[in-house]
């Protein structure tokens, strides 16, 4: 093990979603344990932002449309073999079902959970996932708390708990931990895009007993699923959500 | 769009009230089935409708159906 247990020292990591809040916090703490970044995210100048604060050292950004499967498959061709990966794209549509469209379905799906599917299968065919890697989903406490309006963010969401639990077993023989974290609500940009008004967020915080809280709290969960001091931790959903799923 | 059409996308939005029972002076929030999920449906008819973004704010500081409509007029 290495001297420091939280260190992330010589490790490749790649975060998806690295363009926005959860993301991008996790990409910026990683690099201050000492990792190598490669991030990516859909948004160009957004994504410069997070590599801009990435901490020391040479890191690499790639910008995404993870709708488009040629350039999923194209970008695991780049990347060399990696010790970590953070799936943190994600796109929430608050939409009563009955307004629900084929499209809208699709377009979350694919963002939130076939093209995370589809990263894993073609690094493990492509054998870049080193022993002993960290796979590390974002998952959400909504699979369990159920709101008006989050159908289908859930349904992807708890399909990723699932899919984690299979891949933790299938990649346990070569020492890769698979595990993920429900963040509870962290105030952040996908959640600013309008549709839930301050007074709004006034309430819902009422809810939390610790408060809302920030992304630094989501990335902390991040680094130890990522470091050496997680390899015996496999198949775990870490809530960390202020104490909102106690009630 | 006329306030007519508008008023037919807002009560084909909701279950169970005729559209002959909702007129433009009407106070959506008092109709018998308004609800979170009503005012979910409302915003996402109408950024579908007329790609105009209504946030659940502005729903609440909106009274009548015809304050919506004024609203969805100016963003468009």
């Amino acid at each position: 093990m290495c001297e420091s247990l939280f260190s992330l020292e010589n490790k490749n990591i790649v975060v998806t979603g690295a363009s926005s809040g959860l993301g991008a916090s996790i990409a910026t703490e990683c690099s201050k344990q000492g990792a190598k970044l490669y991030i990516t995210g859909r948004n160009s100048s957004r994504l410069q932002a997070t590599y801009d604060n990435l901490g020391p050292g040479d890191h690499n950004q790639n910008v995404i449309d993870l709708l488009n499967e040629d350039e999923i498959i194209q970008y695991c061709q780049e990347l060399p073999e990696i010790d970590g990966l953070v799936l943190c794209a994600g796109i929430l549509k608050t939409l009563p079902i009955k307004r629900l469209s084929k499209k809208a379905i699709d377009e979350i799906f694919q963002t939130n959970l076939f093209s995370s599917m589809l990263i894993i299968k073609t690094l493990l065919k492509m054998k870049k996932i080193n022993i002993g890697a960290s796979i590390v989903f974002l998952s959400s406490i909504s699979v369990y708390h159920a709101d008006i309006g989050n159908s289908i963010y859930s349904a992807t969401k708890g399909a990723i708990d699932s899919f984690m639990r299979v891949l933790a077993l299938e990649t346990a023989g070569r020492k890769v931990t698979c595990n993920c974290i429900a963040p509870g609500f962290v105030p952040s940009r996908m959640l600013e895009s309008g549709a839930i008004a301050q007074d709004q967020l006034r309430e819902e915080e009422k809810k939390y007993p610790l408060g809302f809280g920030e992304p630094v709290d989501i990335a902390a969960g991040a680094i130890y699923l990522l470091s050496d001091a997680s390899r015996w931790v496999t198949g775990t959903i870490l809530k960390i959500d202020g104490g909102v799923t106690l009630k | 769009m006329s306030l007519e059409e508008f008023i037919e996308l807002f009560a084909d939005e909701l279950d169970d009230t005729e559209v002959n029972h909702i007129a433009p002076s009407t106070e959506f929030k008092d109709l018998g089935e308004w609800d979170s999920l009503a005012a979910l449906g409302i915003i996402a008819m109408i950024d579908e409708e007329f790609e105009v973004v209504v946030t659940g704010s502005d729903i609440l500081k909106s009274k009548t159906i015809s304050d919506l409509f004024d609203l969805v007029q100016e963003r468009m």
